[in-house]
């Protein structure tokens, strides 16, 4: 008889493939987030496998801080344009404007937060019922409790004492008018899974992953690139070094680790070999409290 | 590499958390700044360990009260397998959140407190590894430290289990005895159990037979999205996404489509756009037939020779998971895979007391009882018994004003159209 058995990385593909299709089956409005991150990219990646050779029956959006990376938002557009899918962006840049909401300040002044704001802005704008993500249980711990599919109130916010039980593999997205479901796909996979299937599937990723020179500022034990977005103060060093972004998010909150990975294999066998967890490492914006994440995620984050 | 997911159950206080905390612990599956986060929020413990609870832990309300109140995900790996560490919270009122840890478990750890013994909680999580199937059953005699490291605790509380095992016809269990607190046969063999010969808990774990080795299961693909590209090229393309839930399927099966009746030929599978020879569970797949039907999401796709029988007459076993009770006569959604109809509560036949599992009579479930009813269904479902195969046996029942998911359900009879 033939072998009629999946590895660990077909069996994470197909359930996320499984979820993909339960989000496109249950929903009238659903919108793919993108960060241009690679979680988010495998998340295109699986889409792809899930609804080709027709289109997705979602949007990729993205929340634009203002603050990204150009190398994300290049690859961002460019692999938008060669998939040939629907891409929004809404900048959180025009939600304080229009808002008149307040900046934080500071040496690294994130938008971290405002971005619920521009986020639930964009959700009522088109109507989304549900919007898939890229995040995995084990980034964090409030993450690590959220369920694949998380009902949000109507403003947006994640109640961790009120999930529904979720059996099986039967997910229940019916929701109340106003609200929406927050679905991840990738909520089992952890940050080697990635990495593994990014190779296995030979997925294009942003340089910025990979080894480069950059200048930066050392802060803390953290490597924080210099941009126009963060302040130099007096004392400050600059210093050209060797670096590869773990993770992407904001320029003024993601930190590079100092590396000489220029190959995935590089990469894998770093992270296998590191002592440090990606959000611990490279993350500022989890640093700020024991429960940084879920907080955020009451008001109604990603 | 395979993955084993499973979860630890038991009652308050037994040392769940701590035991997952502990395993991740000394397997080194912690890094260096989550364990520095924890010792961060831990107050000082007698034996210098921070308290391993923490990782697991994670919201407020939980460090708070010192509680598992809901499910945790927690990821790690040996060199011989990975898995995925599901941690459940011990109390009543939050079985429900238990019993969404535990459908997806191919092993349950049972945590007893050597002190006290076999709990009701012990019985009411055993129950539900009982009535979900899940393969494996372990037991671990906790805290065994505080008794002395006594084989004669051990034995007591085996002998004990043994009892509840046989009552619930529980497949192998194995019982291994620890104290998480302080790392005595988690992972590395224990100095001070020197009378027990078996293998330490991750042992165990690491090798745990995951094989099917039972027959062929009926193939059943349930249609979750319909593919149609329209375009010039793909005009009449038409494609039935899913993920085949057991069995296999080849390019030529004749196969039939249920609720409807009608029968088809399999003329393409494909993964990621291109053809393949065979697919099989749990891979997601699209199928292509070679007529024109009509189908929709929810319907099933299955081989004519071995298609499950339609009923719109069944019998359920319910874990009631919702605080609105269940009463006779009000009707629910019923979920099954993607398909869902709507359907009324028949009859109550009855509810299983936990402490001795006797049928007792009842016109109403509450919140985490488990109770038998006969439902009736607005249109037939195409069923098998959760006995004969689980992932075509399993629904749940939503409350269709509030949307929550009030019933965790499992086929047991029906009455075939």
């Amino acid at each position: 008889m033939a072998d009629y058995s999946l590895d660990y990385l077909g069996q994470l593909e197909s359930e996320a493939i499984h979820i993909l299709r339960e989000a496109a089956g249950q929903f009238e409005r659903p919108a793919l987030l993108f960060s241009g991150g690679k979680d988010s990219i495998t998340l295109v990646h699986l889409a792809l496998k899930a609804f080709r050779p027709g289109k997705f029956p979602f949007p990729l959006v993205h929340i634009d801080t203002g603050h990204n990376f150009p190398e994300a938002l290049d690859f961002r557009d460019e692999l938008a344009a060669r998939i040939g899918e629907q891409l929004i962006v809404r900048k959180v840049e025009d939600t304080i404007k229009a808002k008149g909401l307040t900046e934080n300040k500071g040496k690294f002044a994130s938008r971290n937060a405002l971005q619920t704001y521009t986020l639930l802005d964009t959700i009522a704008e088109f109507g989304f019922d549900a919007c898939i993500g890229g995040a995995r249980r084990d980034e964090e711990k409030a993450r690590a409790k959220e369920r694949i599919f998380s009902i949000r109130n109507e403003f947006g916010q994640w109640d961790p004492k009120l999930q529904r039980p979720e059996l099986w593999n039967i997910f229940n997205g019916r929701i109340h008018k106003g609200e929406n479901v927050r679905v991840f796909p990738i909520s089992n996979w952890t940050e080697l899974d990635i990495w593994h299937y990014i190779r296995r599937e030979k997925i294009d990723l942003p340089s910025i992953y990979f080894a480069h020179e950059r200048e930066v500022l050392q802060h803390q034990q953290q490597l924080i690139a210099l941009s126009p977005f963060i302040r130099i103060d007096e004392g400050d060093q600059v210093q050209n070094r060797r670096v590869r972004y773990r993770t992407v998010g904001d320029m003024t909150c993601t930190a590079a680790v100092a590396s000489e990975a220029v190959t995935i294999d590089d990469i894998i066998n770093e992270i296998t070999a590191t002592a440090t967890s990606e959000r611990g490492e490279t993350r500022i914006d989890d640093r700020v409290s024991e429960a940084a994440m879920e907080d955020r995620k009451r008001t109604g984050y990603f | 590499m395979d993955i084993l997911r499973f979860i630890t159950a038991g009652s308050v206080d037994d040392g769940k958390s701590t035991l997952i905390g502990r395993l991740l612990y000394d397997s080194k599956n912690i890094l260096a700044d989550q364990l520095e986060a924890v010792e961060r929020a831990s107050r000082p413990q007698e034996n210098g360990i921070p308290d391993l609870a923490l990782i697991t832990d994670g919201l407020r309300a939980e460090r708070e009260q010192g509680i598992t109140i809901d499910v945790a995900y927690k990821y790690c790996a040996t060199l011989k397998r990975k898995f995925i560490i599901i941690d459940a919270p011990g109390h009543v009122q939050y079985t429900r959140n238990m019993i969404t840890g535990a459908s997806n478990a191919d092993l349950v750890i049972i945590l007893v407190d050597a002190r006290n013994g076999i709990q009701e909680q012990t019985r009411r999580h055993s129950l539900i590894a009982s009535l979900l199937q899940i393969p494996h059953i372990v037991v671990a005699i906790n805290k065994l430290d505080l008794t002395g490291y006594s084989q004669q605790v051990f034995e007591q509380i085996k002998s004990d289990y043994e009892g509840i095992a046989r009552n619930l016809n529980l497949p192998t269990v194995t019982y291994i005895p620890i104290s998480a607190l302080q790392g005595d046969n988690i992972v590395h063999p224990s100095a001070n159990l020197p009378w027990y010969t078996g293998k330490p808990l991750l042992e165990h774990l690491e090798t745990v037979s995951l094989l099917n080795d039972e027959k062929p299961q009926p193939a059943r693909f349930p249609v979750q999205y319909i593919i149609r590209p329209q375009t010039e090229q793909l005009h009449d393309y038409r494609g039935y996404a899913g993920r085949i839930t057991s069995g296999s399927y080849r390019k030529g099966d004749s196969v039939t489509l249920l609720p409807s009746g009608y029968s088809s030929t399999i003329t393409a599978i494909e993964t990621d756009g291109a053809e393949v020879e065979e697919a099989f569970a749990p891979q997601s797949i699209v199928l292509r037939l070679a007529d024109d039907l009509d189908i929709s999401r929810g319907d099933l796709v299955v081989k004519p020779d071995e298609a499950p029988a339609l009923s719109k007459e069944l019998e359920l076993l319910v874990c009631w998971i919702d605080h609105k009770p269940l009463t006779a006569g009000n009707s629910y959604l019923l979920q099954q895979h993607s398909n869902r109809v709507k359907c009324s509560v028949q009859e109550i036949l009855y509810k299983l007391d936990v402490h001795n599992l006797e049928e007792q009579p009842a016109d109403k479930a509450q919140l985490n009882e488990i109770v038998k009813i006969r439902v009736r269904t607005a249109s037939p479902l195409a069923y098998d018994t959760y006995e004969q195969l689980s992932s075509n046996g399993r629904l749940i029942l939503i409350d269709e004003t509030s949307n929550l998911t009030a019933g965790a359900g499992i086929i047991r009879a029906a009455t075939a159209l």
